[in-house]
């Protein structure tokens, strides 16, 4: 079905990579050397998780002869914004920067990433927010690039992979989630792999298809590794949104966790509440794409009253990613009353940039008053 | 969990099928009568030879007794070594018609000497006829092979086909490979030919991959629910490699990794399987038709909501046919068959989960 009025946040769409080309105007005189000498300003830095030819990549209709589906700015107000009504959309770089093994590299690029967000698609859209690409590898380069960007707050998120080097929970990684808790920043896990482990527990499936699946149980570990090592509990204010994540396999993994929880409380005395709590608090997720059944909305709406919150859920349309035709954007039978929670008030809790007012950016003729 | 149990289940007039019974050895030497001087010799001196850092222990260390119920020790032994004490305290007490056993440790399952795997596998399931089987005609054994060599499985599975004692064929899900893979195929292609279901009984030891896609987890908590997000996985390799395609007769049986997420895991799989069938034409019905068709489901470690009743939402969604029930006996998270439901189930429920629905997919009678 159709949003239903316009106002929604969508808290996830993705703009076409800019080229490597295009980010050497944005780096420092050594990497710009690195990135020529060694041609790597020619590669295209598209991670494998998102091939491009791939139908869920792009949908047709938003693929154009020439150039990348995502890739004008005009596109993704004509094809993203306009058509579903939305007030502020959060643009994830999905950029393969993070897929590399040299810190420094990734770090330069991620910061060259930022930089051109802010410049070619923020400074020019004021309907559109972002998330800080980092080096997640590298947690001391990362807490430096989320300090470099914080000052500018339509940047609302810093965002991390599904399948990186280890589990995010654990301490290495906590200065991240410190940074992010005293900016206001969100912690973003989306859909993706750098593929420095197998994406299973058995190895490397054949198919694309069965990687894109497998994204899901990526995200089950990924939140039980916040929960074990007590992430929450250490930062009390941090907010984790789980992104192109999936939503129907939340309420069964929860029921298991918390009854294990019961028995294994001594091995992880900090969990002191049962983990379902934990997770209503502290986690969301975005829409799309919507694992339910297309066209059974009783099975929807079980699945729903399973989850037990309508806190949790984030409106997206994974813009350009091919999950839905025409602006049927939102799962048929998603519950009138749970409406309003979803396309906009609980981005407004999940991310407190978006209620502040815009600063920080470069061109101060874009800047706009906060969200109501 | 430890305390004696007032009553009985066979009291209450209740029979089940425990389709999850661990045994074990008194000590390694047990498999020694049943391995040729050459393997013997190499078990005494070398041992297993395994993908992980410690030796003869668990790098997750479990919640209590190693994982056992602390009333299972036997005088002598580890828990599921006796079988006087499994049938005084479980196969009598529960009720237990028949009862499945896994043998998961020094299966030859992960053995990376594939040799040394094809000699264990052998050895241990003959331990498993002397030992529990013949002495205890309730008792069922499962054929362990040696599954990182699909030839050496093969011959193990031949040899037991004429056995009806033996009536599954017992694979870990965390392999070298995913298990759709076409190296594992001349196993189900064995399966096939002598009408045995293969089953997937979560390990603890891995096949020489992360429990994550993201790495190893650091506590047991994590750790134990990674066998179930392995589980998924292991399933979406059978269903795109086209197994079940290719063999129509395939029967497996996904044990101990919780049955809650096979909903929402196949309407995922129907979801980006439309979108991407163009990789793989080979499949000619939707994955969650083959699920439905090919795939039973144990209940322990049974998923617990707050509201117990959305869990029958969950075992319609898959099928009150395709469910069975299991203890997991002697391990710490045993589940009891009285208390494993917490919401009403009818006559016929009850009926299929805790004994149909596991005596015909076994033919027992």
């Amino acid at each position: 079905m159709k949003v239903p009025y316009a106002g929604a946040i969508d808290c996830d769409i993705h703009p076409a990579m800019p080229s490597a080309a295009a980010l050497l105007p944005y780096l420092d005189d050594y990497w710009r050397d690195q990135l020529v000498n060694r041609h790597i300003d020619r590669y295209s830095f598209i991670l494998t998780s998102y091939p491009p030819g791939s139908p869920l990549s792009a949908r047709p209709d938003w693929r154009q002869a020439g150039g990348a589906p995502g890739g004008d700015l005009a596109d993704i107000r004509r094809q993203a914004l306009d058509p579903f009504g939305s007030r502020l959309a959060i643009c994830n770089m999905l950029h393969g920067a993070v897929a590399l093994f040299n810190e420094d590299m990734a770090a330069a690029l991620c910061s060259a990433v930022n930089d051109w967000v802010a410049k070619e698609l923020l400074d020019r859209e004021p309907r559109l927010r972002a998330s800080i690409l980092v080096p997640a590898h590298n947690p001391a380069l990362a807490v430096k690039e989320i300090e470099r960007m914080a000052g500018d707050t339509r940047f609302v998120q810093v965002l991390l992979l599904a399948m990186g080097e280890m589990l995010l929970g654990r301490r290495i990684y906590w200065p991240i989630y410190a940074a992010a808790e005293t900016h206001r920043l969100a912690i973003g896990i989306h859909a993706g792999s750098s593929y420095h482990h197998a994406p299973t527990p058995s190895g490397w499936p054949a198919h694309r298809v069965e990687d894109y699946i497998a994204q899901s149980t990526a995200f089950e570990s990924q939140l039980l590794s916040f929960l074990a090592e007590g992430v929450f509990h250490k930062f009390p204010g941090l907010k984790l949104v789980l992104i192109e994540s999936g939503v129907t396999w939340l309420p069964t993994l929860l029921w298991r966790t918390s009854k294990t929880w019961r028995g294994v409380r001594p091995e992880v005395p900090w969990i002191d509440r049962p983990p379902t709590d934990i997770v209503r608090d502290h986690v969301r997720l975005t829409l799309q794409p919507v694992d339910a059944p297309k066209n059974d909305a009783e099975v929807l709406l079980r699945t729903l009253e399973h989850i037990g919150s309508d806190r949790m859920l984030l409106f997206s349309s994974d813009y350009p990613h091919w999950h839905f035709d025409g602006e049927d954007v939102l799962p048929n039978g998603f519950p009138g009353d749970a409406v309003r929670r979803l396309l906009i008030d609980n981005a407004l809790d999940t991310y407190p940039r978006l209620r502040e007012e815009v600063g920080g950016g470069n061109n101060k003729e874009t800047k706009q008053e906060a969200v109501p | 969990m430890n305390v004696p149990l007032r009553h009985t289940t066979a009291s209450l007039g209740l029979a089940v099928v425990d389709c999850d019974i661990h045994p074990a050895y008194r000590s390694p030497a047990d498999l020694h009568p049943f391995l040729p001087a050459r393997w013997r010799e190499h078990m005494t001196t070398f041992g297993e030879h395994l993908r992980q850092g410690l030796s003869g222990q668990l790098a997750w260390p479990r919640m209590m007794a190693s994982g056992m119920r602390l009333d299972a020790f036997p005088d002598q032994g580890p828990p599921g070594s006796d079988l006087d004490l499994m049938r005084t305290q479980h196969l009598d007490a529960n009720g237990v018609e028949y009862g499945m056993l896994m043998q998961l440790s020094r299966g030859g399952m992960e053995e990376r000497n594939l040799e040394f795997a094809a000699a264990l596998s052998h050895a241990v399931n003959e331990w498993q006829l002397e030992t529990f089987v013949k002495p205890e005609p309730r008792l069922r054994a499962g054929i362990v092979v040696p599954q990182e060599d699909a030839a050496f499985a093969v011959t193990e599975i031949e040899h037991r086909a004429d056995d009806p004692r033996f009536v599954q064929i017992l694979i870990s899900p965390r392999s070298s490979d995913p298990l759709g893979h076409r190296r594992y195929w001349p196993i189900y292609e064995a399966a096939q030919r002598c009408n045995r279901p293969i089953a997937l009984h979560v390990q603890g030891f891995s096949g020489g991959h992360a429990s994550t896609a993201s790495g190893w987890p650091t506590y047991y908590m994590q750790e134990h629910y990674a066998a179930s997000s392995g589980m998924q996985n292991t399933l979406t390799s059978l269903v795109f490699e086209g197994v079940f395609e290719r063999f129509p007769g395939l029967k497996v049986v996904l044990i101990e990794g919780g049955f809650a997420w096979a909903p929402a895991l196949c309407w995922r799989m129907d979801k980006h399987w439309e979108r991407m069938r163009k990789e793989t034409p080979h499949l000619k019905r939707a994955p969650s038709e083959y699920v439905r068709a090919h795939c039973w489901f144990t209940t322990q470690p049974i998923e617990e909501p707050e509201k117990p009743a959305h869990l029958a939402d969950i075992i319609g969604w898959i099928g009150w046919d395709r469910l069975m029930f299991s203890t997991d006996y002697p391990h710490w998270d045993f589940d009891h068959p009285q208390q494993v439901f917490k919401f009403p189930l009818t006559e016929e429920q009850k009926a299929q989960v805790f004994r149909g629905n596991a005596k015909a997919l076994y033919g027992l009678t």
